[in-house]
């Protein structure tokens, strides 16, 4: 309570920044008290009462009639306070100011550093022309990084087969652990689910036709060649693409991937090469996985919805859903897992020192490697479009 | 009359941290009292607590025990609407926007109050910028684009941006050049002198801390074992002050004390 008192009784109308004109024979006196401060001035009212009572009197400047300004009684005088004065001045000093010689030394580097504004860069014809053509060749560096990255790797795949000892396996070892054995519940979670949906949107479509044992020929197909691999990879782009593209990105932020350069250790054996490799062993495995968890939503699915036992789900799988479908799909996996840890690490060593590209970098990470595991999925379907089907 | 309020005041307070689960004192019942008007300087060790304890006064870790008191207010109500016009923090890498171009980091603060024109805001964000030594030409330039030395600068003048009359500097002068380590000394005087500005810098500068500081701590052994003017800290008897200012490097930066340079 005491403080509330103390709060709202505190002498407001002594420290608020104000001023006050007397004419006097000799002209205009303007006199200033309160505190003229940044925090003071930025309190609307305050910022509002002082703006109204300023032009007049830069007016009456105007005017030629002689106005004295009295800074003497201001409490405290920072340099925005100086500013708002020396604007309301017009940029010159009045011709008659008192001020305490502390007042004046802030009124005094104010004047001296108000310059005109150096221009920011305008964009003008040539420029957006030059932006343009920069974008078009953008393009053509990606392409060239990409085929670089592709190639390093392949280089360093060369050298850890030559010297298999040497390579980085507890960081591929570490890594197969982050991003394949973390993933498991959420990619169990979501292809449980899918498989739960499609086969009771399915089986209401089918029990018109008659149709219903063809349930496992549809889920077993739909989900092993098609949905579990392009479901796992997107999960895992998502989680581990990510988290590729940040931690790499940071290592350029914290000078880190300098470092390493300094102590000549290769980035791209070190960095890229373990999470390449991690993620073409755990991808597959991650497929199969969430997979099988979506077969067995299916399969529950279809018991309570038709009830379609396990036991002739397990006998009938076999022989309608031919087993090149499920190599199909694991080596589909490791491509897209080698794609992702590529993507997401060239997105991370692109990153610049600054937060705003390492947000962007991710982004670009996750989008540009959805995007390419479904378009590479479109394209092993028309590639191998007769096998298994 | 009562006393002027001291504007930071430290009493009985404890600092610990938690590396794996054990428990590690930095500081243990450290009283310290920083008077307006005063130019501090805490010195001490590598790792002796010195930025912790500049972190706690401004309510950025939390006292394990005793109370942080700054301005008559608790240092954890700091982070509120307005901090920045009560208290400015020089970090010791900057800690830049990196989103932001030099003027914007400047007027940040100021525009975010969100009542003055973007003109002045961006005037004063002009002055202040060329205040500590910065061209106007680098107005436009993102922090990435900047070297070490203009980043600090940068992040002074946007500590100074509201003009707070308590100012935390945490190495300051670190990764200047001597010309301008300089140049700063003498702005950060005529600013303590117009306006009122009371300073605390953690620095192992010798020259700065000779030139500037009107008081000198020395952080040891979990403690403020002194708290004196610099001449009385160099006399003092303790044997972190012996090797730290009787070595080779602070006899020589000493002779700064004499003759004694400031109208304090």
């Amino acid at each position: 309570m005491r403080t509330l008192f103390t709060l709202y009784c505190r002498p407001v109308e002594d420290t608020q920044p104000g001023l006050s004109t007397t004419h006097g024979p000799e002209g205009l006196r303007v006199a200033l008290h309160g505190r003229w401060t940044a925090d003071a001035l930025s309190v609307p009212q305050v910022w509002a009462r002082v703006q109204q009572a300023l032009p007049p009197v830069s007016e009456a400047r105007a005017g030629q009639t002689p106005v004295a300004w009295d800074v003497s009684a201001v409490q405290r005088l920072d340099h925005t306070g100086a500013q708002v004065l020396w604007d309301a001045w017009g940029r010159h000093w009045p011709t008659t100011l008192h001020a305490e010689p502390v007042q004046k030394a802030v009124l005094e580097r104010v004047a001296r550093f108000s310059v005109p504004m150096p221009q920011a860069e305008r964009p003008n014809l040539h420029t957006v022309f030059l932006a343009l053509g920069r974008r078009v060749s953008r393009v053509g560096y990606h392409a060239a990084g990409a085929v670089r990255l592709v190639g390093q790797l392949l280089l360093d795949m060369v050298q850890l087969l030559r010297h298999p000892l040497h390579g980085p396996w507890r960081d591929v070892s570490s890594h197969l652990y982050r991003i394949g054995a973390t993933a498991l519940p959420i990619t169990a979670l979501v292809g449980f689910l899918i498989g739960v949906v499609l086969a009771y949107l399915m089986s209401k479509q089918l029990r018109q036709f008659g149709a219903d044992s063809f349930i496992v020929n549809i889920l077993g197909l739909a989900l092993i060649r098609e949905l579990g691999p392009v479901l796992a990879a997107i999960l895992v782009a998502g989680r581990s693409g990510s988290a590729i593209t940040a931690q790499i990105g940071v290592m350029r932020v914290t000078e880190e991937l300098d470092a390493m350069r300094v102590m000549g250790i290769p980035k791209g054996f070190r960095l890229v090469m373990p999470r390449t490799l991690a993620m073409a062993v755990a991808m597959p495995l991650v497929t199969v996985w969430t997979t099988l968890a979506a077969m067995l939503g299916g399969m529950l699915a279809a018991d309570l919805a038709m009830g379609l036992t396990p036991a002739y789900f397990f006998t009938a799988l076999p022989k309608t859903v031919n087993i090149a479908n499920l190599w199909l799909a694991v080596g589909k996996s490791c491509v897209f897992g080698v794609l992702i840890a590529l993507i997401a690490c060239y997105y991370g060593l692109r990153v610049k020192p600054d937060t705003q590209s390492l947000g962007e970098g991710t982004t670009a990470s996750v989008v540009s490697s959805i995007t390419m595991v479904i378009l590479v999925d479109a394209l092993f379907a028309v590639i191998f479009k007769s096998v298994g089907v | 009359m009562n006393l002027p309020e001291p504007m930071v005041r430290i009493d009985k307070l404890w600092s610990v941290f938690k590396t794996a689960g054990v428990p590690t004192v930095i500081h243990q019942d450290l009283d310290l009292d920083v008077a307006q008007g005063e130019l501090l300087s805490i010195v001490g060790g590598s790792g002796g607590g010195k930025t912790v304890l500049l972190r706690q006064m401004l309510g950025l870790e939390t006292p394990a025990r005793g109370t942080v008191t700054v301005q008559g207010r608790p240092a954890a109500e700091l982070g509120r609407a307005g901090a920045s016009s009560r208290v400015g923090m020089l970090f010791q890498h900057g800690a830049l926007f990196s989103a932001f171009t030099v003027l914007e980091n400047i007027a940040f603060p100021l525009r975010e109050r969100g009542t003055l024109p973007a003109r002045l805001v961006r005037d004063v964000a002009m002055v202040k910028l060329q205040m500590v030594g910065l061209d106007a030409k680098h107005a436009h330039k993102m922090p990435a684009d900047l070297s070490g030395g203009m980043v600090k600068r940068v992040a002074l003048a946007r500590a100074l941006a509201m003009d707070p009359p308590l100012l935390l500097l945490d190495e300051p002068t670190a990764g200047l050049d001597p010309d301008s380590a300089d140049a700063f000394c003498a702005l950060l005087q005529s600013l303590h002198h117009e306006l009122d500005l009371t300073v605390v810098m953690v620095t192992h500068d010798l020259d700065t801390i000779f030139e500037l500081s009107t008081r000198v701590a020395v952080v040891a052994d979990k403690h403020v074992v002194v708290n004196a003017t610099p001449q009385a800290v160099v006399d003092f008897d303790h044997p972190f002050v012996h090797d730290f200012f009787r070595g080779g490097r602070g006899r020589r930066a000493q002779a700064l004390l004499h003759p004694p340079v400031h109208p304090a």
